[in-house]
């Protein structure tokens, strides 16, 4: 027999951000809790070294054996999932150190979850998958319960861990269905093995897309989202809001058209339903949140239900409207939570709807962005929200898909009003009292996506032509 | 009786039924969630094994071996933030863990 190394260049990405947090891992047990503000350091910078080399990058590979493959498609989500966790570990530092809750760990479990999301982003076959999916689950769980003098936070890690648990076993258990009816775990073989829809082979199916809409907390798999979401810790929330759902959709769609490719007519009625379930309820169960973390909880379902219209379409289209989508929607996310970060009061954070009003008088600039970002997170033009929403929608419209397209619309006109309420909040109520100043991260991280989404909409092309390539490297 | 693999994978099916039973059914305490998580991670198991042996393909045995350390670092995690909870809530069991509603 013999043996060869597979190619490690291609991976070169994920083994810088695993060399450094093994590294950081012993640093920060050699030099003690003092060592936080290097660790969070470092770990910035070896994201953005990831960032950096998966950009220069630009060769098509697939190595291990046919389980990591890098594409247009892969560089694409990677990007977002390196941006989305830089930015909300930048967000968080400021925001752990005033509450007590600075621990070297945290920033290392940032590193291991973002490589987990790379390599689901990368996986070429059913186990890779599993992996990725599993190390970023197990960091989440745990950064969940940072604050672990808190009941809420611990409560928010203990009902996320026993959920992901549950949907890690769902989706194993469609994965050896799937393996078993199709002989094979690599999803090409499984697309080749896979032309007649056998009744095994949707059970699998089925179960593997109950696990995959649990990441991405699609009705009617989101139970957990609300609560986890407010019981975290903010940075935390608004690091499970950004990066792992856009390596959990970047997942769904590689397995759907990479893998299922001629099975399509059966996991799309899987999509249809759990878009309009989706949809429906982060329109509906929001109206009566008074909590902005729980808010934006229904409000990120509703999010990825309108991105699952797009990849329902099953066409490149489809996918091309889902990955503008997601760039859309983790910069809104960002610029949200940037804004959630910055609600400190003297005697402490605040998170209620009510304790924004009258912010349009104490601080006119974040008020303004804020705005904007809810005029976007509504779909409202010229915002960048109505041209992700559009795409996905044009989509589905193309593929047939009516339905799926009317409904999309009317609820997020529903949706739009939780959104115009914090402007209204925000603009015509009586001042609620000043905030702190606001960290220059925080600062940085809301300009920018602010930015983006006010002028993505006169400038769309570079984006339209990157994620054009990102989906053809699928199909 | 000749057992095949329609026996093992109906073995597997009634174990994974009764750990996502377990799971929603149990409402005493969190030790029995994470017992169930185990039966479904079983259940995975013998699917994976059965399908490989019948496949005579060795990738679903690899598979299995992988599932397993991966469930032990899950029990690991697990048991290590229903310590963290017990300290701060004094108790595991499931109709206590209701800090956040709505």
């Amino acid at each position: 027999m013999i043996h060869t190394m597979p190619a490690l260049g291609p991976a070169l990405p994920e083994i810088v951000l695993a060399l450094s947090a093994i590294g950081l891992v012993l640093y920060g047990a050699l030099a003690g809790e003092k060592s936080v503000n290097t660790v969070n350091g470092l770990a910035i910078a070896a994201l953005f070294a990831a960032l950096v080399l998966v950009i220069l990058g630009s060769d098509d590979a697939v190595t291990f054996n046919g389980s990591f493959r890098v594409d247009a498609f892969a560089r694409f989500l990677k990007v977002l999932a390196l941006v989305g966790a830089g930015a909300s570990l930048a967000m968080s530092v400021d925001w752990l150190r005033i509450e007590k809750q600075s621990r070297f760990e945290y920033a290392i479990l940032v590193l291991l979850s973002t490589l987990g999301m790379m390599m689901m982003i990368s996986a070429g076959d059913l186990l890779a998958l599993y992996m990725g999916l599993e190390l970023m689950s197990l960091a989440l769980y745990v950064m969940a319960a940072n604050n672990r003098d808190s009941v809420r936070s611990t409560e928010a890690g203990l009902k996320y861990f026993v959920l992901g648990a549950l949907s890690s076993g769902m989706l194993l258990y469609g994965a050896s269905l799937i393996y078993g009816f199709t002989g094979s775990i690599n999803f090409i073989e499984i697309a080749k093995a896979a032309q007649e829809p056998s009744r095994g082979l949707i059970f699998g199916i089925v179960f593997l897309f109950a696990g995959l809409c649990f990441k991405v907390s699609a009705v009617p798999f989101h139970m957990w989202t609300p609560d986890v979401y407010e019981g975290s810790p903010t940075p935390v929330t608004a690091f499970f809001a950004s990066a792992p759902k856009v390596a959990a959709i970047a997942v769904f769609m590689r397995v759907a058209i990479e893998a299922l490719p001629h099975v399509t007519p059966q996991w799309q009625q899987i999509l249809v339903f759990v878009a309009i379930a989706s949809m429906a309820l982060g329109a509906f169960a929001a109206i009566g949140q008074k909590n902005l973390k729980r808010l934006l909880a229904y409000s990120s379902i509703g999010h990825m239900g309108y991105a699952l219209v797009g990849l329902a379409a099953g066409t490149e289209e489809g996918v091309r409207g889902v990955l503008v989508y997601m760039t859309v929607y983790l910069a809104m996310t960002l610029g949200t939570f940037a804004c959630l970060l910055a609600m400190r009061r003297k005697d402490g954070m605040v998170e209620t709807t009510d304790d924004l009003a009258g912010l349009a008088r104490t601080s006119p600039v974040m008020a303004f962005l804020l705005a904007a970002l809810m005029f976007s997170l509504a779909g409202i033009p010229p915002l960048a929200g109505f041209l992700a929403k559009y795409y996905v929608f044009l989509a589905a419209i193309k593929a047939g898909l009516y339905t799926l397209a009317v409904i999309g619309v009317l609820s997020s006109v529903v949706g739009a009003f939780y959104y115009l309420r914090v402007v209204k909040v925000m603009y015509f109520d009586e001042p609620a009292g000043r905030f702190e100043k606001m960290p220059t991260e925080l600062r940085a991280v809301l300009g920018i996506s602010g930015a983006f989404i006010i002028l993505l909409f006169f400038y769309p092309a570079p984006l339209l032509n990157a994620a054009g390539a990102a989906a053809r490297a699928l199909f | 009786m000749v057992i095949g693999l329609s026996h093992y994978l109906t073995v597997a099916a009634i174990l994974f039924t009764l750990g996502t039973l377990g799971i929603f059914l149990n409402r005493k305490s969190v030790i029995v969630i994470l017992m169930s998580v185990e039966l479904i991670l079983l259940a995975v198991n013998i699917n994976l094994v059965a399908f490989s042996v019948f496949l005579g393909n060795v990738v679903g045995q690899i598979f299995a071996l992988f599932v397993l350390t991966v469930a032990a670092a899950e029990a690991a995690i697990g048991l290590a933030i229903l310590v963290v909870f017990y300290r701060n809530r004094g108790s595991i069991a499931v109709e206590d863990i209701n800090a956040m509603k709505g």
